[in-house]
């Protein structure tokens, strides 16, 4: 449904099979699908483990942990039983790639769950699907269904003599669900509020058992790695930052869309030459390199590469891949009001600091924004989000923090040209005066 | 307490995929409201009583997600992204197109009962923005004339 | 398990391994704040208050989450800790109310303190609060939305250890809201422990609410007065116009076996001593009609027709019924006085359960009794009959929380699907025609079960099997109700040679007034009257055994009995007598109201109830505990005073029946001054020892040494009981001696909302009686 891009530069690896109907299983047969499960039922589970890590492949969903060193951490004997669980529960504002690999490759994801059942000893897993996404849940249960018709799922998986149980599951609307520990007490009929940890998901998960939870787009790049071999993904990017990454170019740009480029792609040439550059004779003001949770970064600080590292260096983060553009129509105070009007509608209010934190920001920018700053607003909401980091219950808190006190410290001119009831210095000629706030 | 018998399929397909029954609660939520319209406190009580629960603890995770709710909504829901990606493309003004055109605000419903209209956090259709949903379906890269068409399209279908 | 050593700002200290670290700190005197912690609650790490730096953790750490490990170095405070915690308090604040000068919890909140402690002295936020109406979710319980600051204390001890799962969270984010079970009220039992526990004014009790200040208050720990398990309650008390009135009942003083636990009665159940239909002063009848007397004139005319009965009728034509709410000192005085000084063994009491057979059966087995605090400890419990959660509150809370906290076994056998059946590893549900009695006979047989004895499927084989798994189990705890009488009260002691007892009685001091000798043929420690004791030879006893009660009634209708004293007691209205069955007698009560048998008496006496007077309660288990004046109403007096004056009117020497005036040369000292807390010390001292002034004839400390001296199984530290701790007595050295024509054991069968006379004048529990639309039992009881 949503429209798909290209750019000579893109590498094609998870994104390989989009556009060529892979929904459907005879399709996706024909495209290499269900060899790398074939492949991976032949290997010892150390040595599925080792590959993944081999290849350095690191979480999509935004932490960026080496996912073959999460597999390993799943003991290998466990009363309980073990599980895998597909994150699909994307939600970080900037963030729409999981959605495409759900509606042009269900099968890769399918795959991936049963490759990383294999490396951990689980013979169940289930992919969390968001509930907004009802038309990616139904092609996924098509998908899961030719599966078990085919054999690939169920008893005596390809006829190895394993089974291999997939379940779809769907949320209802919740962001904090993207957390893995709330993704899991959601998964089990409760509110997505996170667990304690530790003990941590890969040892106490699902109903007790040990769980590998992964993103699904760090999932459906699993079945490449084994197909293609781990050194071919790590070579595919900088050392420690294997394979490719599906970029979701958003905002103000001229050809936005999801590129699948490599990992330490410049972020420059994914603005101005990927992207298409800013639209409408405009400048780049700022850019979210990596979801709405990650600092930005100003026009002065896009000259890196996109890599976990080499981003975390510049003082931010590659997060989901989400890359927001902003450019110089825009205000600044407004868009970290919104940034923070979604947090505090989205924190699960467990913890103070969060809950009251987020509630109280938004307060301040919302009245900032509208004329009634005062100086000391500034410094206080800074103080805020500084008091915030790191003492939450769950990293949201950390999320709603970090892009704020980016904001103050890169564009602390632009909060002061807010002061003195002075209009927003952006406002377009006959612009909204109050948009509806949300309960 | 009658659903179809989609739902009572679905349902009975989907309770054995997990070890404890409760762990259905959510995407049988969802179920049940999409052919309900609202979660009642008749489908509250039902849900409940399938999976061994209490109507608080049902109550508990319905006021948790933002898709649930328990009070009537409009045949179409209408949800407008305003997230960043959308804001910085006109997120906005297709709400408040839409404000103005249906005459209603947030979470508001048109007398006729045809629209109900939502301010929504991001749906995941960020490089397509600004977008709406319009109860699941997407509609992208949208202007308030689209958004139009859009809307008077759903007015025609539910005419029909 | 050997204790991990860790060091915790500089000091090394020890730890059992799996120790949490707040607790870990605490142990040593180390406080680290927190709102969401709660011992024995789930952990939730939500308040934030209680992070810590631990060495090679890159952030700070809560110490409720964080279990102590071998070498650990941790830091509780240090700037960059305080910072955190004030920046928690910053916050929380910011959408609070600061409502302290009107808020219930105003000078005792856990928030003001930890701001004190911690907060800022300016005020960074401007903006608008949040703002919601408070909520009425029952008659006693309040809430208020905006104070609460969600630490989900009350969602957990509600579900986790009142198994009651009333309250839930709704909603996300700052719009997270505690939720009551009906979406706008709470059908609960009513407990209040969501309110004790709330750190701020969120949950407000409708008893309290907007009384008082709590500084206005002087707190006194006494013992409840409602069922017979002994909960500790402490009475807030304030100056009235008629004395000292009781404005609150709550646990602040953890220190009693029911730690956090109380339940609606202990809570809420003490506004019947200031109800208007309260009487406070005597009154004689006078031409047929009840009218105001001084109590010197009632003591004269009771005086005068005692004695004229006694003289010429004997003592057999004087009956006396005591009461199971007066305390130890009363009811063994009740007990001595009619023996001594009326000189007849006509006594009885209200029984609720087979404390005589129980004795006898426990006789020489010293280890065979458990406290309530075993039940909170013992391995595995068998429960027959009884329904503690609505009878013995606390019981049912120590069981429930022991399967919960250490695992423990519970069986369950009823005729009824108890509550408790849900904590129960085997419930097994028997007839009800007397199936608990039948289980008890089969449990001390070797046949099969019998077919009728097992219901809703409880097969032959479920009772075999238990029968077999209780003989085996060790450590058990047997708790049995009123099912249980006589000889199945031997058999069941018999068959489980293993086992610790607990025998359950219905009221405060039930098990006080059956060791305590109201037993027409029992005296004190389950002498019988023909046997002999250390008690015969003090005392000098009628010979013949007294009459029961209902023979008591039979008597006075044939006008053998002339003179019936009654204290604290309603047989007319619990036996649904004839009233005028009494007319010829003549009849005394002490009473708080005018119950049905006070309404016919020749004098009624205005009594002053439990939480009005010293002494000392034994609860159903045993333990020993003292009861302390809090309140006082005017125009009262405390049974044991009514006693002595009645005896000394009868022209009685006051010395053979209080031992007082003994005991140490005290040195009074001096109320105030520099030399005052020195005589305060010494006095203490005196009074631990049991070496007390008793200056005075109405002192019932006078008659406890009595009672610890010739009561079997009373001889407990006298300094444990001072101190408010309770001391478990034994029964193994008892007179052992059950009643020849045992009276009927009749159970009160009070919910959890009702309790009897008291139950019924007590506003509070009456509205939850209505908002639950549950009919009380049609004859309210003692």
């Amino acid at each position: 449904m949503a429209d798909l891009v290209s750019h000579p530069d893109e590498v094609r690896v998870v994104s390989r099979r989009f556009g060529q109907g892979a929904a459907s299983l005879e399709r996706y047969l024909e495209l290499d699908g269900y060899k790398a499960v074939q492949k991976a039922l032949a290997m010892e589970p150390d040595a599925i483990i080792n590959e993944v890590k081999n290849s350095a492949l690191r979480g999509r969903g935004g932490a960026g942990f080496s996912t073959g060193m999460k597999w390993s951490f799943v003991p290998k004997q466990s009363a309980k039983p073990k599980y895998v669980l597909c994150n699909g529960d994307e939600s970080e504002p900037g963030t729409c790639k999981d959605r495409l690999i759900f509606e042009h490759d269900p099968h890769a994801v399918i795959e991936g769950v049963i490759i990383a059942g294999l490396a951990v000893g689980a013979t169940s897993g289930y992919i969390y699907i968001r509930g907004e996404y009802r038309y990616l849940s139904v092609i996924m249960q098509k998908a899961i269904r030719d599966a078990y018709a085919k054999g690939f799922l169920g008893k005596n998986i390809f006829g190895s003599g394993r089974d291999f149980e997939v379940y779809w599951h769907g949320g209802a609307g919740a962001y904090e669900v993207g957390e893995e520990s709330a993704l899991m007490e959601s998964l089990e009929g409760k509110r997505g509020i996170p667990r304690i940890r530790p003990p941590f998901p890969a040892v106490v998960g699902l109903w007790g058992g040990p769980t590998v939870i992964n993103n699904a787009e760090t999932l459906a790049s699993v079945p490449h790695i084994i197909l293609g071999g781990a050194d071919w993904y790590a070579k595919l990017g900088p050392p420690k930052n294997g394979g490719t990454r599906l970029f979701c170019l958003s905002g103000n740009l001229a050809k936005p869309g999801v590129y699948e480029l490599p990992m330490g792609y410049s972020l420059k040439k994914m603005i101005y030459e990927v992207g298409g550059g800013i639209p409408d004779g405009r400048e780049l003001k700022a850019v979210v390199p990596g979801g709405s949770s990650t600092p930005c970064l100003t026009s002065d600080e896009i000259d890196i590469n996109m890599d976990f590292d080499s981003v975390a260096k510049a003082g931010s983060m590659l997060g989901s891949g989400g890359v927001v553009v902003v450019d110089d129509a825009q205000c600044i105070v407004k868009f970290a009001l919104r940034t923070m009007k979604f947090y505090q509608h989205e924190s699960c209010g467990w913890c103070i600091p969060c809950r009251e934190g987020t509630d109280w920001l938004k307060k301040t920018l919302q009245r900032f924004h509208a004329g009634g700053g005062l100086k000391k607003d500034i410094d206080n909401m800074y103080y805020l989000s500084e008091n915030m980091l790191g003492r939450t219950f769950c990293p949201l808190g950390d999320a709603a923090a970090m892009p704020t006190m980016g904001f103050i410290k890169k564009f602390r001119q632009e909060f002061e040209d807010h002061l003195d009831g002075r209009p927003c210095p952006y406002q377009k000629e006959g612009a909204i005066e109050q948009l509806p706030v949300m309960a | 307490m009658k659903f179809s018998d989609e739902f009572e399929q679905r349902f009975a397909e989907m309770v054995p995929h997990y070890p404890t029954k409760r762990s259905a609660l959510v995407p049988t939520l969802l179920y049940a409201q999409d052919e309900v319209g609202f979660l009642s406190d008749d489908v509250i009580a039902e849900i409940a009583a399938r999976l061994d629960l209490t109507e608080l603890e049902v109550r508990n995770v319905i006021s948790y997600y933002s898709m649930l709710t328990t009070k009537p909504r409009g045949k179409f829901n209408v949800q407008v992204c305003t997230n960043i990606s959308c804001m910085v493309r006109g997120g906005e003004e297709i709400l408040h197109h839409c404000a103005t055109k249906l005459g209603i605000g947030h979470k508001h419903t048109t007398a006729d009962g045809l629209f109900t209209l939502e301010e929504v956090e991001c749906i995941g259709a960020c490089s397509w923005a600004p977008a709406a949903q319009v109860n699941y379906d997407f509609h992208e890269n949208l202007t308030p004339e689209k958004m139009d068409g859009i809307l008077d399209n759903y007015k025609k279908k539910a005419m029909q | 398990m050997a204790d991990l050593t860790l060091t915790v700002d500089g000091k090394k200290i020890a730890a059992p391994a799996g120790t949490l670290l707040i607790e870990a700190c605490k142990n040593v005197g180390i406080e680290v704040p927190s709102f969401c912690y709660y011992p024995n609650l789930s952990l939730q790490g939500a308040c934030r208050m209680c992070l810590v730096k631990v060495e090679k953790m890159p952030k700070l750490q809560t110490a409720c989450t964080t279990v102590v490990g071998e070498g650990m170095v941790v830091t509780s405070d240090s700037d960059e800790i305080r910072q955190a915690r004030k920046s928690m308090v910053e916050m929380l604040l910011g959408n609070h109310p600061l409502d302290c000068p009107v808020c219930d919890a105003g000078g005792e909140c856990e928030l003001q303190d930890m701001t004190f402690s911690y907060g800022a002295a300016e005020s960074k936020f401007m903006e608008a609060k949040n703002h919601k109406d408070e909520q009425q979710w029952s008659p006693v319980v309040f809430f208020d939305r905006p104070r609460c600051i969600l630490c989900y204390r009350c969602v957990r001890v509600c579900g986790e250890a009142m198994d009651v799962w009333a309250l839930g969270v709704q909603n996300r984010g700052v719009s997270s809201v505690i939720a009551p079970n009906k979406q706008d009220h709470l059908e609960c039992e009513e407990c209040g422990m969501c309110i004790d526990i709330c750190p701020v004014g969120a949950l407000t009790s409708g008893a309290y609410r907007y009384k008082t200040r709590p500084w206005e208050m002087k707190h006194v720990g006494t013992i409840c007065t409602h069922c017979g398990d002994g909960c500790k309650t402490t009475l807030g008390v304030r100056r009235s116009d008629t004395g000292m009135e009781i404005v609150r009942g709550d646990n602040r003083d953890k220190s009693g076996t029911n730690s956090d636990f109380l339940c609606i009665k202990g809570r809420y159940g003490f506004d019947f001593a200031n109800h208007e239909y309260r009487l406070t002063q005597p009154l004689i009848r006078k031409d047929g009609k009840l009218s105001p007397a001084t109590w010197e004139e009632a003591f004269e005319l009771i005086g005068k027709k005692f004695a004229e009965v006694r003289d010429r009728d004997g003592g057999q034509a004087i009956g006396v019924i005591g009461s199971t709410r007066t305390t130890n000192e009363e009811s063994y005085l009740l007990s001595k006085f009619a023996r001594l000084v009326l000189k007849t063994n006509n006594v009885d009491h209200h029984s609720t359960a087979d404390f005589p057979a129980f004795a006898a059966a426990l006789r020489d087995k010293p280890e065979a009794t458990a406290s309530m605090a075993d039940v909170f400890a013992a391995p595995a419990i068998l429960l027959i009959g009884n329904d503690p959660t609505e009878q013995h509150p606390l019981l049912a809370y120590q069981i429930r929380n022991n399967v919960r906290l250490h695992r423990s076994r519970l069986y369950v056998v009823n005729s009824r699907p108890i509550k408790l059946r849900r904590q129960a590893t085997v419930f097994a549900q028997v007839s009800e025609d007397n199936g608990e009695a039948a289980f008890v006979d089969f449990l001390s047989k070797n046949n099969p079960a019998p077919e009728p004895l097992g219901m809703s499927g409880t097969t032959t084989g479920v009772l075999e099997k238990l029968r077999e798994t209780l003989r085996s189990v060790k450590d058990l705890l047997v708790v049995f109700g009123s099912e249980i009488q006589g000889i199945s009260v031997t058999s069941l002691i018999a068959a489980l040679p293993q086992a610790k007892f607990i025998c359950l009685a219905d009221y405060a001091n039930s098990r006080g007034a059956a060791d305590m000798g109201l037993y027409p043929d029992l005296l004190p420690g389950y002498h019988a009257i023909a046997g002999r004791s250390p008690l015969h030879e003090e005392w000098g006893v009628p010979d013949t055994a007294g009459l029961p009660t209902s023979e008591m009634f039979t008597a006075a209708k044939e006008n053998k009995l002339k003179a019936l004293y009654v204290v604290g007691s309603n047989p007319i209205g619990r036996l649904n007598l004839n009233p005028f069955g009494f007319s010829k007698a003549f009849l005394v009560v002490q009473d708080m109201f005018l119950t049905e048998t006070a309404a016919i008496a020749d004098v009624v006496l205005p009594a002053a109830n439990a939480y009005e007077k010293t002494g000392t309660f034994t609860n159903t288990c045993g333990d020993l505990q003292l009861v302390k004046k809090a309140g006082d109403v005017s125009g009262t007096k405390a049974d044991f005073e009514v006693i002595v004056r009645i005896a000394d009117a009868m022209g009685f020497d006051i010395k053979k029946l209080i031992p007082f005036g003994g005991g140490m040369h005290a040195d009074m000292g001096q109320s105030r001054g520099a030399q005052s807390g020195e005589a305060d010390r010494h006095a203490v001292w005196l009074e631990m020892h049991g070496l007390e002034p008793k200056l005075s004839p109405l002192d019932p400390m006078a008659i406890l040494d009595e009672i610890q001296r010739l009561v079997p199984g009373y001889d407990v530290s006298r300094m444990n009981l001072l101190a408010g701790n309770s001391e478990h007595t034994r029964l193994d050295k008892t007179g052992a001696a059950v009643p020849q024509q045992p009276g009927p054991i009749l159970p009160a069968n009070d919910t959890l909302f009702t309790s009897g006379t008291l139950g019924r004048y007590s506003r509070a529990l009456n509205s939850v009686i209505e908002a639950h639309e549950i009919k009380p039992a049609e004859v309210a009881a003692d």
